[in-house]
């Protein structure tokens, strides 16, 4: 049943334009970037070689490749789930749902499920580009697959963010412009000033950076697999996806 | 028609914040009937309809589909129900094969049923031409036929629709009628309009809503039969008194009419008629009207609508002065 939902959802999305042109879009501009990584480190390559202790290729390109494609997704997640719930609700497609028999768990991971099967390929289409060095070079895999890995928990983490904010609203496009907010918001957590000293503003300094997602994504690009970082993006799924189903099921309780 | 009870519905109440706009609804449906159910706009027939679909939860009361408590059991219950809204929750981007697939997916049929399910809906609404075309490109008759098959492609013991026949030109609305009527054959089925006609030609019993409370339950039959017998109206040069009127035999009750009129309440066993004319004949009343006194349903829809107090259950329901 969920996976009726989702795959409805996933097909869906491909009978806009919408699906494609994000394809697109995103894989000309981290394509660009790639390359555009690829010959800075490619020019600078004789003389780091030469110094003592030079990363190597992995790590001069992924970290930086990957941090910007997360950012680059983090625009693009909300336009992605900013239809989940909220379009249903606007058209009252929604009514087919509610009377089948099916639960409102049902419902909202099948979106979301849907919304997951997009962003695994997109993130197959991004990791084609590190992958492609195996032709020239040796790479380290598992530095690679450990990044990956961190994108897919971070997109997880986003898509659960926008699943949550169409729940809330009518408008799409209200949605996305939340979702939005809230991502940034989510991200730019850990702009606040760097802890110091011990006092109540500086612990919550360090809470609240604590509580970005930057913060838990970075460790992921070098390759540092911290059961924490996990944790973090799964309790933070499970409890939006709970507050999505909290919030369905309110929709029987007020005006629908 | 069983005497299997299919649908109960218990003291249903709902608020909308402060404002209760049902009250104590409660009624009881058998298998195969079809119900009617009327009201002027507002009077909570959507609200009703979405609550026995499961769309909305109610502020009080129960309701038992098959049985089944659509609180506590709501995938038994939801599996016995089809619904459709006022609005046809259509996927305008899907074909409506495509759409009647995901709808035999949604209910829970295996996969194997689900291509006969789907054809056999498809035959029943008169859409076996456009299976291969867009929702979006269909007219509203026929994306209205879409959303009845959707109501019924898991062969659901209670049909709910809402509205129907809305916005649908003549020619719709009479096939999407016989629709229904077949539909009555397997599947028991609410129906909510505000076309009085709608309800005389199609359905067994009608419930009338207003302001948020029942104000009449009664089958078609029994209304039809005491709408047409119990009264008779009679208009007369010399009017006699109420008294002299009341004394002949069978008569419980004179009432005046607007226009000069009188109308006759009687047994239904005892039709005064006869003895009437004979006696204004007699006493010179100068009789020169006669007829029985048909309330049609829409005098009675007025009449139970436009005044809060009149009796409930209002088959012998009196004329307001």
């Amino acid at each position: 049943m969920i996976f009726t939902i989702a795959w409805r959802e996933f097909r869906s999305l491909f009978l806009s334009p919408l699906a494609w042109a994000i394809l697109a879009v995103l894989q000309v501009i981290l394509g660009g970037l790639f390359i555009y990584i690829l010959s800075v480190v490619y020019e600078s390559q004789d003389k780091a070689i030469l110094m003592e202790g030079w990363p190597g290729i992995t790590l001069s390109v992924l970290p930086i490749f990957l941090t910007f494609a997360a950012f680059l997704l983090l625009l693009v997640v909300p336009l992605l789930t900013m239809r989940l719930v909220a379009e249903e609700r606007r058209s009252r497609t929604v009514t087919l749902l509610f009377s089948a028999p099916v639960s409102m768990t049902e419902i909202v991971l099948g979106k979301y499920l849907g919304v997951m099967m997009f962003l695994l390929l997109v993130l197959a289409l991004v990791a084609l580009m590190p992958l492609s060095l195996l032709a020239g070079s040796s790479i380290d895999l598992g530095v690679v697959f450990t990044g990956l890995f961190g994108l897919m928990l971070t997109l997880a983490s986003f898509a659960a963010v926008g699943l949550l904010i169409s729940t809330l609203t009518q408008h799409p496009t209200v949605a996305a412009i939340a979702s939005f907010g809230a991502l940034l918001c989510f991200w730019l957590l850990d702009i606040s000033p760097q802890p110091q000293g011990t006092g109540l503003v500086d612990y919550l300094a360090q809470l609240v950076s604590y509580l970005s997602l930057f913060n838990h994504y970075q460790p992921f690009l070098y390759g540092v697999f911290d059961t924490a970082d996990a944790a973090y993006h799964l309790l933070l799924i499970v409890t939006l996806l709970a507050l999505s189903v909290r919030r369905l099921d309110a929709d029987r309780m007020s005006i629908a | 028609m069983s005497t299997e009870i299919l649908v109960e519905v218990e003291h249903l109440a709902r608020d909308y914040g402060d404002r209760r706009v049902l009250r104590d609804i409660h009624f009881s449906l058998r298998r195969g009937e079809v119900l009617g159910f009327l009201g002027p706009n507002g009077a909570g027939k959507t609200t009703t309809m979405q609550i026995l679909s499961g769309n909305l939860a109610p502020s009080e009361g129960r309701v038992r589909i098959a049985g089944h408590d659509l609180l506590d059991e709501p995938r038994a219950a939801k599996g016995a129900l089809g619904y459709l809204a006022e609005t046809p929750p259509l996927y305008r981007d899907l074909t409506v094969d495509e759409y009647l697939d995901y709808c035999a997916a949604l209910n829970r049929l295996p996969r194997r049923e689900q291509q006969p399910a789907r054809e056999a809906a498809k035959r029943k609404c008169g859409l076996e031409d456009v299976g291969g075309r867009l929702i979006a490109n269909l007219s509203k008759g026929y994306q209205q036929r879409v959303g009845i098959a959707q109501a019924i492609i898991h062969l659901p013991s209670l049909v709910i629709l809402d509205e129907p026949t809305v916005g649908l030109d003549p020619i719709q609305i009479r096939e999407i009628r016989a629709l229904i009527r077949e539909l009555g054959r397997d599947h028991s089925v609410i129906l909510s309009t505000h076309i009085l006609p709608e309800v005389q030609t199609i359905c067994d019993r009608v419930l009338i809503i207003h302001d948020g409370e029942l104000v009449l339950d009664e089958s078609i039959d029994r209304l039809d039969r005491h709408m047409k017998t119990a009264s008779i109206t009679v208009a007369f040069h010399t009017p006699p008194t109420a008294g002299e009127l009341e004394r002949l035999g069978g008569v419980t009750a004179v009432q005046p009419e607007p226009n000069g009129r009188l109308r006759v309440l009687h047994d239904s066993g005892r039709n005064p008629t006869d003895e009437l004319v004979r006696v204004a004949a007699e006493r010179g009343w100068g009789l020169y009207e006669i007829r029985p006194g048909r309330l049609s349903l829409e005098q009675l829809f007025v009449e139970l609508t436009a005044d809060r107090e009149s009796p409930p259950a209002g088959t012998s329901a009196s004329p307001t002065p």
